[in-house]
Order: C-alpha cells, then structure tokens, then sequence
C-alpha cells in the first residue's frame, strides 16, 4: 500500500515538473512548481515513514493540523475583507496596481472565507465527528493528510491565482480547470476517507451528523463537477472557457452557487451544530424526528432555490417563480433545523450565563435563524426588485456568513483545541468572552450598515422627481453609500479584532498555558473558596 | 415501508438516496433551458465577437469587473431610463461564461457600448477621479502600457467554435489579422473584418496607434455592449414573449 502510494506520488512529481517546463504562461510554470513541491515531500515522507508502532486509537494529529490550518486562513479572510471594505470608502487604497485592486481582491476575500476558512473548518471537524462517532479511526492511513496538504495546495493555487489575473470569472467559482481538477482528486480521496470510516463503525446507526457531512461531501462534488465544466485552450495554460454560455450558464452558475451557500455553508455547518452543541450543552439532540424532516427536507428543498438570484433577468419566468416558491418553503426546514439547535440546551439554559463556548453557539444559531428568514424574504421577487444589485445582498451574506458560520466555527473551535491538546480547560474564557462582544458588535454594525445602504440605493436608483425623471444620478447614489462604507468597515474592523483575540487565546491553550481567573463555570460558592 | 433506521444502516444506500434527493431540483430547472425554444428569443443582429473584443472581454474577465458591474437590464421602468431596454438572453448566448454579475457597486455596463467617447473611456481607466469625482472604481492605468498578449487569439476562437458559438473557420484562420485590423481603417483587412463581423467598430481605441495595447481591447469590447440588437425592429410579442 505505502510503495503504490509512494509510486503515484512520483509520478505526479514527474508529471508536475515535465508540466513546470512545458507550461505556456508563467503562472502556470509557478503552480507546477508548487505541485511539484508537494509531490516530492509526499513520497520523501512515504517512503521514509517506518511502519508505526501504533495505529490504535483516533488519528488526531490532522485534527490537529486542521485546527492550526482554521485559524490561519480565518484571520487571513477576514483581513481581506477588512482591505477591500476600506478600499470601497478610500478607492486610493486599490493602488493602480494589477495585483491590489478591488476586482482581484474580492475574490480572494470570498475564497478565502468560505473554502479556505470554512472548508478547513469542515475537513477538521468531519474528520473528528466521523471518529468519535463510529468510535473509528481514519481510514486509509495517510489519506487524510493527503486530503489536509492536497486542500490547502488547492488554495494556494486558487489564491495565487486570483492576485496573478487568473480566473474563469464565475463568482465563488473563479478557480481555472486546473485547479477544479485537482480539488477533484482531493475531494473524492476525502470521500472515501469519510466512508470509509463510517464502514469501520463500531455503532451500527450513523449519527446524523454525518448524515450532513455526507450530503455535504456528495452534493458539493456534483454542484464543482457540472459548473465548471471546462475546455482548456491547450492543456499547458491556465486559460479555459466554461462549457456553459449565457442564460444556460447563469442558472448553472446559481444553481452552484447558492448551492454552496446551502451545502457548503450551511448542511456542513449544521453537522457541527448536531455534533457539538449537544456535546457542549450536555444534552441529546431535542428531536431525532425533526432531525430526519430536518435532513430531508432541507436537502431536497435547497437545490431548487437557485433562481432567486436571477430575478426579472433574461432568465424564463416560469424557472423564476419556481426559484421564488421553493426559496419561501426553505423557510420552513431552516428553522426546524434552528428549533431542534434551540431546544437542544433544554434544561441547560442557565449554562449560558456562565459558558461564553457556548454562548458563542447558541448565538450562532440564532443568527441562523435570521438569516434563513431575511433569505426568502428577498427572494419574493417584489422585494427583489429592490434589494437586488445592492448591499443588501452583502448584508444578508454576512449576517449568515459572520453570524452563523464563524461563530459556529469559533465556537467547535473552542472546544476542541483543548481537547485535542488534552488541556483542562482554555487558556482564558474570559478572553472567548471579549471576543464574542466584540465580534458581535460587529457584526452588528456590519449588517446595520448594509441594511440602510442597500435600501437606500435601491430606492434612489428608482426614485422620480416631480417631472417625471430619475431622481439621483447614479454617482450620486455611489456618494450616499460613504458614510455606510466606513461603519462597515469599522464593523469588520472589530471582527478581525475578535478573531485576533481567538488566535491568541487558542495558541495559548495549544502551549498549554491557563490564565488564572474566576472559573465562571464554578459555582459562587466554589468561585468565593478559590479566591480566599 | 422502509424504515428511516435502514439508511441510517447502510451508508451507501444513504450516500445513494441523498444524491437522489439532491439531483431533482436541478435537473427539473436546468434540463428545460437547453430544449425548450423560448428560453433565448428570436432576435437579428447577435454576432460572435470580433478577435479584439473577445480579447478585451478576456481583460474584463481576468481584472474581475464583474464583482462590482453587472450585465442585464431589468425590465424596469428605471432601468429602462437609465440604461436602456432590458436584456435579452439572445445579447449573451456566445458568453462563456455569462457576466450578467450580481451587484452594482458601479452602474450596469449591458448597454454601454456608444454612450461614452473612447477619450472618455481611457481617461476614466487610466484615472476614474478625473472624470466621475465620486466614483470608487480601482484606477487600471496599467492597461494601457500592457501591450496585449494575442498570440493564441485563433485558439481562443476555435475554442469558442467547439462550444458552439458559429465562428468559420475564415474567422478562426484570420483572427490575428482581424484583430490588428479592427485598430486600424487604413488597413487592408478592415473591410473584410467588417464583412465577416457587422457592426464592428473599426478605429484605434486608445488613442495610441503605436501600441496595441489591453486598454484598446478592452474599450473595444465595451464600446459594443449592447449595440448589435436593432430594438427598433424587435418583436417582443408572440414567441419572444418571456
């Protein structure tokens, strides 16, 4: 097994460096060095790996690395999104320069986010769920290191990319074929490694938190294989053309693309919420009925809402009000998907006042919630006519992207960096309490900001005079938006902070430092006896 | 009746039925817009693009315009005075990949092409400031000392081809030629160029005839958005209605 893996290691080692000196543009000589790099330490390591002692027990160390790999790529994400939320209210701070404006760095900031932060989240926190509840180790050896270092390659040439002008120019889906290829071969070695766990499983159900990573895993492989579709202009440069053209294209495009906000960020997001808010609470889930509707429904329903980006657009009517009608029923799993998070710390409430972790989760439920009712709202076309094209849209994405998605994340991510560096406890929850604040308040400003700035350049974008002419010339409508730009700014100005504060708290916890003070989780009495 | 604890049993029966469940939606919404003939109108005029727009779209596409500029006019009374007539799916049918966008940090560019002079155009690339005092767009001054990288602009087009946009292969065959000559009236190919391409405009862009430059390009390509479709004599009416 190691000397055919090592084997196919080099001869992608091989196949990289004849592709490094037959490339036909320099970004492609630049990836295949990186792809060469990778394969050449891969099979360095397989062959020189002694067969090891143990291989009892969880394989924790790319957990391990996964967390490391969160954290990195969250502060990065979320300081793109601070420069390009400044670079909107100051445009000097784009520089003139290719590689520094705002059309590159966006999407860096999206990629960055959503797949490097969110999707090391989900690698780390799949590959921890899938073992403990299967009471499994990770299947296939070193495949789930192959799957953390062949991801984290697949962001580095997507994100080099960008900044080198290399793109396919579809949104949340930039990266060229080459690099849709392989995550392909990532992917698909992930979801063996996820099944194949799950076929060693001790316990003969499995939990319904793999139930999501698998819908998750599955439908984001089908969503990446057809939008991308692609014929390379030679086989040795980066440039392709999608398969798909025009009204085809755009509904293909959605269809991925809300898709990855329904799958990606939201069914993998909602295994950690089933994993590790029962864990933390100390309770079962509420209802292991709403967890099969739940499941069901919200998979089924999610696919079909695509459209809703589309409205009054040269897209047929017919597939518009089709998009609208089944965004509105999405609705109503979301929020049985909420009410069974809810309801899940049931006799655990007053943890709460003392568990900022979990705090963190609940919150982050809660803005679920939200975010699941302000999206069909705006897919009722009458209220997409107006908040369609404007921050509107930016503020719903951030409401569900902030609110939600990080702060579940930072809250799995609270509690397993201790357990898996087998400390007592963080190093600070006094800290994980500052950092919920004030990621809170901004988040808070974030989405206030766009709310009246989405609003208000809708309604200006419309607005008659008493003769009967548009109102506002859009430059005017440009010049509204400033003061919401800075708010917005300052909104993420306090998120990174937050996250900033997180990376120390965690690296401190890792070097298993503990900072003496008040136990909030103890009790007054014993809180009182430790302070004498 | 199967019991729900069967899959939670079997995962590759589960993996199976959510692949299943998930394949629905899209297969229902996707599936009709490749057969059925309404989806894109009946509509003269629409034309692939020449070598030197498709160039400077590749400019558009590459810098990201799209992430602040959409393509698609709706049937709005305001958009209607603002841009224009809305957007026909037939104006986008040869876009591979499709850049209607989704937000307008800056105004729609559907209709673009003829509202501005290319002086005006290469001013506003080379310093947005100097001609919109309010607008936020990056400066792009770099595009016009880059001179533009059209060496495989024939594989560009034969690419195309294979997914279906109609170029002969005269166009493939002179795509290089066809691009210098779009820059230049004097030049011998231009009214070829014009003949195997209606409507193109056939001028120097940049103002700068010693360079052919990605700026000439890209203000090519903008300078024809939304300018190939006659509306005076389009039918909105019997298959065209949407």
């Amino acid at each position: 097994m190691n000397l055919l893996s090592g084997l196919l290691l080099v001869l992608g080692a091989i196949g990289s460096l004849l592709l490094a000196f037959a490339a036909s543009d320099k970004v492609m000589t630049f990836h295949a060095v990186l792809l060469l790099a990778f394969f050449a330490i891969g099979a360095y390591l397989v062959f020189r790996r002694k067969p090891a002692a143990s291989i009892a027990g969880y394989q924790d160390d790319v957990i391990r690395a996964g967390a490391i790999a969160s954290i990195f790529w969250g502060v990065v994400g979320f300081l793109v999104g601070l420069v390009i939320a400044l670079q909107l209210a100051w445009p000097a701070l784009n520089f003139d320069l290719p590689w520094t404006n705002f059309g590159r760095l966006r999407p860096l900031h999206t990629s960055a986010v959503i797949f490097a932060f969110g999707g090391n989240i989900l690698l780390m926190t799949s590959f921890h769920v899938v073992q403990r509840t299967c009471q499994a180790r990770l299947a296939g050896g070193w495949a789930g290191w192959f799957v953390f270092w062949g991801y984290q390659l697949f962001i580095l040439m997507a994100a080099t990319g960008y900044l080198l002008g290399v793109t396919q120019g579809k949104e949340y889906a930039e990266p060229e074929w080459y690099v849709d290829l392989w995550l392909t071969i990532v992917w698909v070695v992930y979801l063996l490694v996820f099944l194949g766990t799950l076929w060693k499983r001790k316990e003969p159900h499995i939990y319904v938190a793999n139930w999501f990573y698998l819908a998750f895993i599955v439908t984001v492989a089908m969503l990446h294989l057809v939008n991308n579709a692609a014929i390379p202009l030679s086989l040795t440069g980066t440039r392709s053309y999608v398969v798909w053209a025009g009204v085809q294209d755009a509904l293909t495009q959605w269809w991925y693309g809300h898709n990855a906000v329904g799958f990606f960020l939201t069914a993998g997001f909602l295994a950690i919420m089933y994993y590790y808010v029962p864990k933390r609470a100390e309770r079962p889930v509420y209802s292991y009925r709403l967890s099969i509707v739940h499941f069901w429904s919200l998979i089924f329903l999610y696919i079909w809402a695509g459209p809703h980006h589309l409205h009054y657009t040269a897209l047929p009517e017919w597939a518009q009000t089709l998009g609208m009608t089944f965004s509105v029923m999405l609705w109503m799993p979301s929020w049985g998907g909420m009410v069974n998070g809810l309801l899940t710390l049931s006799g655990a409430w007053d943890k709460l006042r003392t568990d900022p972790v979990l705090r963190m989760m609940v919150v982050s439920v809660a803005f679920y919630g939200m975010s699941t009712f302000e999206g069909p709202l705006m897919s009722i076309k009458a209220v997409n006519a107006l908040s369609h094209y404007t921050d509107w849209t930016i503020g719903h994405v951030h409401s569900g992207a902030l609110g939600w998605v990080a702060f579940v994340s930072f809250g799995a991510l609270y509690y397993i960096v201790p357990v898996l560096w087998q400390r007592q406890r963080l190093y600070s929850n006094r800290l994980v309490s500052v950092h919920f604040w004030i990621a809170t308040l901004g988040i808070v400003l974030y989405i206030t900001a766009m709310w009246v700035s989405g609003i208000l350049q809708g309604l200006m974008w419309r607005a008659y005079d008493q003769l009967g002419f548009l109102e506002y010339s859009f430059g005017e409508t440009v010049e509204a938006m400033h003061p919401f730009y800075l708010i917005r700014a300052l909104g993420g100005l306090l998120f990174v902070l937050g996250s900033l504060i997180m990376a120390y708290n965690l690296w401190r916890t890792m070097r298993g430092d503990l900072r003496e003070e008040v136990d909030p989780m103890a009790t007054p009495a014993a809180a009182a006896a430790a302070a004498s | 009746m199967i019991k729900h604890a069967t899959l939670e049993k079997n995962s590759i029966l589960l993996t199976v039925l959510i692949l299943v469940v998930v394949a629905i939606g899209g297969i229902v919404e996707l599936a009709p817009l490749f057969y059925l003939e309404s989806t894109i109108e009946e509509v003269e005029g629409v034309r692939p693009y020449t070598p030197l727009e498709l160039a400077g779209r590749d400019i558009y596409v590459r810098e990201g315009c799209y992430n602040c500029h959409s393509q698609m006019v709706r049937p709005l009374r305001d958009e209607a005075e603002r841009y224009g007539h809305y957007s026909l799916a037939a104006e986008s049918m040869y876009d591979h990949p499709f850049q209607w966008g989704s937000k307008r940090t800056g105004p729609d560019l559907a209709r673009v092409g003829g509202r501005y002079s290319d002086d005006w155009h290469v001013a506003h690339m080379i310093d947005p400031r100097a001609v919109v005092p309010e607008s936020v767009m990056p400066g792009y001054p770099f595009l016009a000392d880059t001179p533009l990288d059209y060496a495989n602009i024939a594989d560009h087009l034969r690419v195309n081809g294979l997914l279906g946009v109609p170029y002969s292969q005269a166009m493939i065959d002179n795509a290089a030629n066809d691009l210098k000559a779009q820059l230049d009236p004097d030049a011998d190919g231009a009214e070829a160029l014009v003949g195997r391409y209606p409507k193109a405009l056939v001028r120097d862009f940049d103002g700068n005839p010693d360079l052919i430059s990605e700026l000439d390009a890209l203000v090519a390509y903008m300078q024809m958005l939304g300018t190939l479709v006659d509306f005076g004599a389009y039918k909105a009416e019997g298959p065209n209605l949407r």
